[in-house]
């Protein structure tokens, strides 16, 4: 006998430990992050537990239902349209009293509501202690005392969810708010309009649909305007009715009286259930924070971190890097070994394990980078960070929370652009995705690894920091910019919690890091090898057969040649012909696939748009390879080593010295990293900046945007260098 | 008094929560309602937004948000 499967959704307030308690229930990997509203997406998980199919689902973190932000409308959408068999709310125990007004909100939705009081031992050291009994009885609920992140209750909270679930008792009816008299008259009178009006055509229950009209709730009214047709001016004018005469009598709006009127609920339950002891526990949070933003210390801190980050991802990123060259290089030569010369050959030597590899050997940078982030997104440094910026961001038109996203960027653009969901205003997040872009991606790293590396020596660093800054700079005076402009008047409120530090769990940061770096991992082997095929085609074809006739003929002339004089040497010298021999042959190789390179059709694209790239010192091969950084940023290096004819020589800096062979200058690698940093994001970006900007519109702007504002600055730079008679 | 009036390491009691729409409505559900215990924890070190403790949690306010809320000294 199959059951049907039972939804349930998880509800609670943002840190309230709500992702952990997913996590033990489906035991799938997801972030948990300590930043508040780090669960912007819906995710799932199927279990199996007592007897029945679960389907869990984990709502965005909210502290309300009121239509605001993105996330609360998800999660009150979800309880409304799709009608899960049971809605467990987390409430964070040592924040019981504005837990509870999420928990009035479910209720008042007509679910069914299971609580599980998360946290009891955070709840136990701030000498709190609370009647999980009598919260039962007072809200007639389910309660179940649990403790996410050591999995104790959990079972406990699912049997219960179960229970409830298939309890043919409708969702509990008493015990929800009670508003005082005049609201209520007004909301029993909109609700018996309602139903001798609409009737059964009501999606929700008409006394719920009654307090929103009441509490002016536009997405409700567009739902019932479409139901109600042309009966809906009148329905409105009653709604307006009994709003005017609520504000005449509390001479406040309505929605501020039935907020008000909730918490009066809610301090009613927390004076019976709640004690707390006198005894004053030692707060570790406050104590840390009064280093952390203290108000000498706390921003030297804060650029201390985001130094050590830096610090960290490069320097200490760098040493596995030698391994993982010499691992490609191995499969190179193995490859080499195993295939007859020819194309096939050719395009796995040169197109595919040069292609994948240059990009492979900055996989521990990313690791690395993307741990540091994970790290202050699980203590709760994050929401400090964001505390310490605001005012600059502020400045420039932003929010502190705008912050997260901007540093998020520094690993990868496309979750950054994801992260802005967490801005509360349209246009805060819109601008913040728009300015995004120019945080230097790591995907942008290696590019500047190679240039800043071959050409600035000992100052790399400097350079590549110089770099980042550009980047941060522009970001700002775009973002005021953008503000004065497009998106005048008032930002969003800056009303955000600083949640309790925590110690990390070391799984959940590993897990963190692997999510991200898997992303990276995924586009190395999807997007990354399809454009290094793609770039290698292009760069192959139209085959010159009169090249290949000619290399044939030459290495014979050479081999002849060494033929000869190995014979007529003494045995003493004959390593050393050997030495020239091989260097001849390798040079022949690598003039021949540049030649080839030249009159392919990535030559000839490259040829065309030399007049664009010639102002900003970039040659038509650099240009190429900014054209295919399109696919995917790292690519930009792969196809500059493909361009440059880089021979497979495992030697290390094979292509800092073809680029400095081809006429590369420290100026032209200044332009070309100024270029890299500003221009055009890549293709998954794009896609992101598409779908959480909803238009093409803002798309299309981000990328003319973008890529004007890079040329013209590798234009100063470049242009600039050489006023000043540098390069 | 305002809100923003009040130095570090004081309490005070929320009288009114002023300005209008959504901000206004946000600071009631985080909490912040008349009649409200509050303490000012600390400024931040470009002296905005402004941290505060009500009922145990800790909640990050801007300076120009707190002068919409007149609180009663004590």
């Amino acid at each position: 006998m199959t059951h049907p499967t039972i939804t349930i959704a998880l509800a609670g307030n943002p840190n309230s430990g709500k992702t952990t308690i997913f996590n033990a229930i489906t035991g799938t990997r997801q972030k948990v992050g300590n930043w508040p509203g780090v669960t912007v997406e819906k995710k799932e998980g199927l279990v199996h537990r007592h007897g029945y199919d679960l389907k869990i689902v984990d709502l965005p973190g909210t502290y309300s239902l009121t239509p605001f932000s993105i996330e609360e409308i998800v999660a009150r959408n979800f309880i409304l349209d799709e009608s899960p068999d049971v809605v467990i709310d987390i409430i964070d125990t040592s924040n019981l009293e504005r837990s509870l007004y999420l928990a009035t909100q479910l209720r008042e939705l007509d679910c069914k509501v299971v609580f599980a009081l998360n946290m009891m031992d955070m709840a136990d050291a701030r000498g709190l202690k609370i009647d999980a009994h009598k919260l039962s009885e007072l809200l007639d609920l389910p309660v179940i005392l649990t403790v996410g992140n050591r999995q104790k209750g959990i079972d406990d909270l699912l049997a219960a969810a179960v229970e409830l679930a298939l309890s043919g008792t409708p969702p509990q009816q008493k015990r929800k708010v009670r508003y005082n008299q005049e609201v209520e008259k007004a909301i029993d009178a909109l609700q018996r309009y309602l139903t001798t009006h609409l009737g059964a055509a009501l999606p929700y229950h008409p006394r719920w649909i009654a307090i929103k009209l009441i509490e002016d709730d536009a997405i409700i009214k567009e739902r019932l305007a479409a139901i109600a047709g042309d009966g809906f001016a009148a329905l409105l004018e009653a709604a307006e009715k009994q709003r005017a005469f609520l504000k005449d009598r509390f001479n406040d709006d309505p929605e501020i009286v039935t907020t008000d009127e909730r918490y009066g609920f809610i301090t009613g339950i927390i004076k019976e259930v709640l004690t707390t002891s006198p005894l004053e526990r030692v707060d570790i949070s406050r104590n840390i924070d009064l280093v952390l933003t203290n108000r000498f210390v706390g921003m030297p801190i804060f650029f201390f971190f985001i130094w050590a980050m830096f610090q960290l991802t490069f320097t200490v990123g760098a040493y596995p890097q030698d391994g993982i060259e010499q691992l490609f290089g191995l499969l190179a030569s193995g490859v080499g070994y195993l295939l007859p010369p020819g194309w096939v050959e050719d395009l796995l030597l040169d197109g595919i394990i040069s292609g994948v590899g240059t990009v492979g050997v900055f996989l521990p940078n990313i690791l690395l980078l993307f741990f540091c982030i994970a790290l202050f997104e699980d203590t709760g440094y994050m929401a400090r960070a964001a505390f310490l910026m605001d005012k600059i961001m502020h400045l420039v038109g932003l929010h502190g929370k705008s912050f997260i996203p901007m540093l998020m960027g520094f690993g990868c653009n496309v979750p950054a652009i994801m992260a802005a969901r967490t801005l509360e205003s349209r246009t805060d997040r819109i601008l913040t995705i728009l300015i995004t872009p120019f945080m230097s991606c790591s995907a942008k790293l290696p590019v500047y690894i190679v240039l800043a590396g071959g050409f600035f020596g000992a100052r790399a660093g400097t350079v590549i920091f110089g770099i980042y800054l550009t980047g941060i700079v522009l970001s700002i005076l775009t973002g005021r910019l953008f503000r004065t402009l497009f998106f005048r008047g008032a930002d969003a409120p800056f009303v955000m919690e600083l949640p309790p530090y925590r110690v990390p769990m070391l799984k959940s940061l590993l897990i963190h890091m692997w999510d991200r770096s898997k992303m990276f991992l995924k586009r190395m082997g999807g997007v990354i090898l399809v454009g290094s095929i793609v770039i290698w085609v292009l760069a192959n074809f139209p085959q010159a057969p009169e090249l290949r006739e000619g290399q044939v003929q030459e290495t014979a002339r050479l081999e002849a040649q060494f033929q000869s004089e190995w014979q007529a040497a003494e045995q003493s010298r004959r390593p050393q012909i050997q030495a020239r021999h091989d260097q001849a042959l390798n040079a022949l190789s690598q003039r021949i696939k540049s030649e080839q390179a030249a009159r392919s059709f990535l030559g000839r694209i490259g040829h065309a748009l030399e007049p664009v790239f010639d102002p900003i010192g970039v040659d038509w091969r650099g240009g190429i390879a900014l054209l295919s950084g399109f696919v995917a940023k790292e690519i930009v290096v792969s196809t500059l080593g493909v361009l440059y004819a880089v021979t497979d020589d495992p030697q290390a800096n094979a292509l800092e010295s073809a680029l400095r062979a081809a006429g590369m200058t420290p100026l032209t690698a200044l332009s070309m990293m100024v270029f890299v940093l500003l221009y055009l994001p890549c293709l998954a970006t794009v896609a992101a900046i598409r779908r959480e900007t909803g238009s093409a519109g803002w798309m299309f702007f981000s990328i003319a945007y973008t890529t004007s504002v890079a040329w013209f600055m590798a234009f100063l730079v470049y242009q600039g260098g050489r006023l000043l008679g540098l390069g | 008094m305002q809100l923003n009036q009040l130095k570090e390491g004081s309490w005070a009691v929320i009288e009114r929560v002023g300005g209008s729409g959504a901000l206004r409505r946000r600071i009631l559900e985080m909490g912040l309602l008349k009649g409200t215990r509050i303490y000012v924890e600390k400024y931040a070190p470009l002296k905005d937004p402004m941290e505060l403790i009500v009922k145990g949690a800790h909640i990050s306010l801007r300076v120009e948000e707190a002068a919409q809320i007149s609180v009663l000294d004590v």
